[in-house]
């Protein structure tokens, strides 16, 4: 295999290491790179959280409190018992208790698993069960409405904390602030770089959701990119908008920043035009890393919209989720002043990968390079080897293995996880090319998994909480082509003799799907069929589900089923 | 196309079934009026857009995006379409 552009032999990440200020005797903990490395180092009084309310308020966090808090936070885990590696489940919006008890997790020693706050009952029981999660810190809301029906069904959740008013008064929980209060700040425990320490759940075409393990060296590579992709330099507001359930909110809305000593803004808010041109200028955010979807949304508010505020700050401007079209790159022009760069990375990596890093113009359209350190390559698989494809030709996009975040392990998986390598290298399902100029074009998904607002959601997921409805005999879920979602989830349904298609049942089944997956899993869409397709061993054929539903030729089809799936 | 005042009773059928057709598991019922769709339910910013484009779909009408924050509310959508001409 040719090395890539940033091919030198040295160890590339001999710098990267050197971000990190790491532990007296040698550990590396992420919270300590987080937070308390800052206070040791006399910049304890800088704001590491500008946390803007949904009503209007605001409140700033300065690294010595995020220090101070998630340090009563991890001496509440370790008197409660929390043993190192045992898993702290997240399900909290966009509020500072969020990084304190994530980062409370990390220096007790623990692994932090996020959820999307607009998961349904469904997904969190899956990810809580799989997780065998110990301790839960949620919202009193969302814990009665999802979670303690639930917990007979999780005899390893033992401590469930709750944050904001009213969680005093529910049975088999604690309040956050009350039980933190209550606890001296205690160090980071020494963690050692390969201790795990995220656990984030992603999707795969078959089967359950996949639980990605990283671990605490993944920080090298958050703050690496942070810096060399991202931009980011101290004395920076930064913006990551991104959901702290999913992967990109940890990595680049918690960690990174922090690591970098940065300032972050937090917006408890949800989307709207209006007001995130307004932050934008107020806030005088400098680098903003947001998602596609969010840009779609913004577009169609236009150009001249988002020129009524004005942005003398901003300096960079970044997305990741879905490839980035050359007209919206573009677009931030118009609006911003500054085009938007593409990044791209998986739950696996960690981190970004292959990217239009800042100081330079984007390619519109493109994924990028292989950032620094980090060997990219368009192959083809054969048999246990696999082959480099040429230059323009289609093929899966893969890494050569072994960058600091790098996932460790699909939990309890062993055997998918060693299906993701071949030879030496990370195959991503991610079907792309690379010109000449060595710029990588993302194509589609190798696999049925969805791409839709940034998240990749399972079909197999969603179809078997479908197929629980009284009136489903048979259900087949797809990815449809969306102006702003990049897709949606959009469900065939076959229904059992005697039960009306019509738009009660429509209502009916999407309204249970809601219920049990959250909105951001369940179908936008369903469509009633007289009999879905299969294949011979009798499964859903979605490939063809999706090629009717887009008209794609029937030759990209064969193509894309001829590949081996892990 | 037809131009007609609706009453306050039928401005509110209309945008409360815009919405159940997205959010299908809402309860009209116990919508407080006042309180923002995204407080008191489970959607996204693509179900609130879709709720957006399927009242207009259903009244004929064409909502700016910089009134979208108006739409947020059952009160709110139901003063955005009062006085206006739409669809009978």
């Amino acid at each position: 295999m040719v090395a890539g552009e940033n091919g030198s032999v040295e160890d590339p990440w001999r710098r990267a290491r050197a971000l990190m200020a790491g532990l007296p005797d040698g550990g590396l903990n992420i919270s300590h790179e987080a937070a308390d490395r800052h206070v040791a180092a006399g910049r304890g009084d800088v704001t590491a959280l500008r946390w803007l309310g949904k009503d209007g308020s605001r409140r700033d966090i300065s690294f010595a409190e995020l220090a101070e808090q998630s340090g009563r936070f991890a001496g509440f885990l370790t008197s409660a018992g929390v043993e190192p590696g045992s898993v702290v489940a997240v399900l909290l919006g966009r509020v500072p208790e969020l990084h304190v008890a994530a980062l409370g997790a990390l220096k007790a020693g623990a692994v932090v698993c996020p959820l999307f706050a607009a998961f349904g009952p469904e997904p969190i029981r899956e990810r809580l069960l799989r997780g065998r999660a110990r301790v839960l810190v949620t919202t009193p809301q969302a814990y009665r409405a999802k979670v303690a029906a639930l917990r007979a069904e999780l005899p390893d959740l033992d401590t469930v904390l709750l944050v904001g008013d009213g969680a005093a008064d529910l049975e088999g929980a604690l309040d956050f602030r009350a039980a933190i209060g209550a606890c001296a700040p205690m160090p980071p425990v020494s963690t050692r770089p390969e201790d795990p320490a995220l656990l984030h759940f992603t999707s795969g075409t078959t089967g359950r959701p996949k639980g990605a393990l990283h671990v605490h060296e993944a920080a090298v590579m958050h703050a690496f990119t942070g810096r060399g992709v991202l931009g980011l330099r101290k004395g920076d507001v930064y913006w990551c908008t991104a959901d702290p359930g999913w992967v990109t909110g940890t990595s680049y809305g918690i960690v990174a920043p922090l690591a970098l000593g940065v300032t972050s803004v937090v917006d408890e808010g949800e989307f709207d035009p209006s007001r995130w041109c307004a932050i934008l200028q107020d806030e005088a955010v400098t680098v903003w890393y947001t998602a596609p979807t969010a840009i779609r949304l913004l577009m169609r508010a236009g150009a001249e919209f988002a020129r009524s505020w004005r942005y003398p700050a901003l300096r960079h401007l970044a997305s990741v989720g879905e490839p980035l079209t050359a007209e919206a790159v573009e677009w931030g022009r118009a609006a911003f002043g500054h085009p938007f760069h593409d990044t791209w990375w998986q739950t696996e990596t960690g981190a970004i990968m292959v990217a239009n890093a800042a100081g330079a113009d984007p390619v519109p359209g493109s994924m990028g390079r292989p950032v620094e350190g980090i060997e990219a390559a368009v192959v083809r698989r054969d048999g246990d080897r696999i082959m480099p494809v040429r230059d323009g030709d289609l093929g899966e996009l893969a890494l050569r293995a072994g960058w600091p975040s790098m996932f460790r392990a699909y939990l309890d998986d062993d055997e998918r996880y060693r299906a993701c390598f071949v030879d030496g290298w990370y195959l991503s399902g991610d079907l792309a090319r690379r010109d000449e100029q060595g710029h990588f074009w993302f194509v589609g998904r190798a696999d049925d998994v969805i791409k839709s607002s940034g998240h990749l959601i399972g079909p197999f997921e969603v179809e078997r909480v479908l197929m629980r409805h009284p009136a489903v005999a048979e259900a087949g879920v797809i990815g449809k082509p969306d102006a702003v979602a990049f897709e949606i989830v959009k469900a065939f349904v076959v229904l059992r003799p005697d039960c009306n298609a019509d738009e009660a049942m429509r209502r009916d089944i999407l309204a249970f799907a809601r219920r049990q997956l959250g909105a951001a899993v369940a179908p936008k869409e369903l469509a009633f069929a007289d009999a879905l397709p299969h294949t011979r061993s009798g499964k859903v054929l979605r490939r063809l589900l999706k090629a009717n539903e887009t008209g794609a030729p029937p030759g990209d089809l064969s193509t894309l089923e001829g590949r081996g799936q892990p | 196309m037809a131009s007609d005042m609706m009453t306050q009773d039928q401005a509110r059928l209309e945008v409360l079934d815009s919405l159940k057709s997205v959010v299908p598991e809402a309860d009209a019922e116990s919508i407080d009026p006042n309180t923002p769709f995204r407080d008191q339910l489970d959607i996204d910013s693509v179900d609130y857009l879709n709720f957006i484009l399927t009242l207009e779909r259903r009244l004929g009408v064409r909502v700016p995006e910089e009134d979208y924050p108006q739409m947020a509310s059952l009160n709110g959508a139901m003063r955005w379409l009062a006085g206006r001409a739409y669809r009978a």
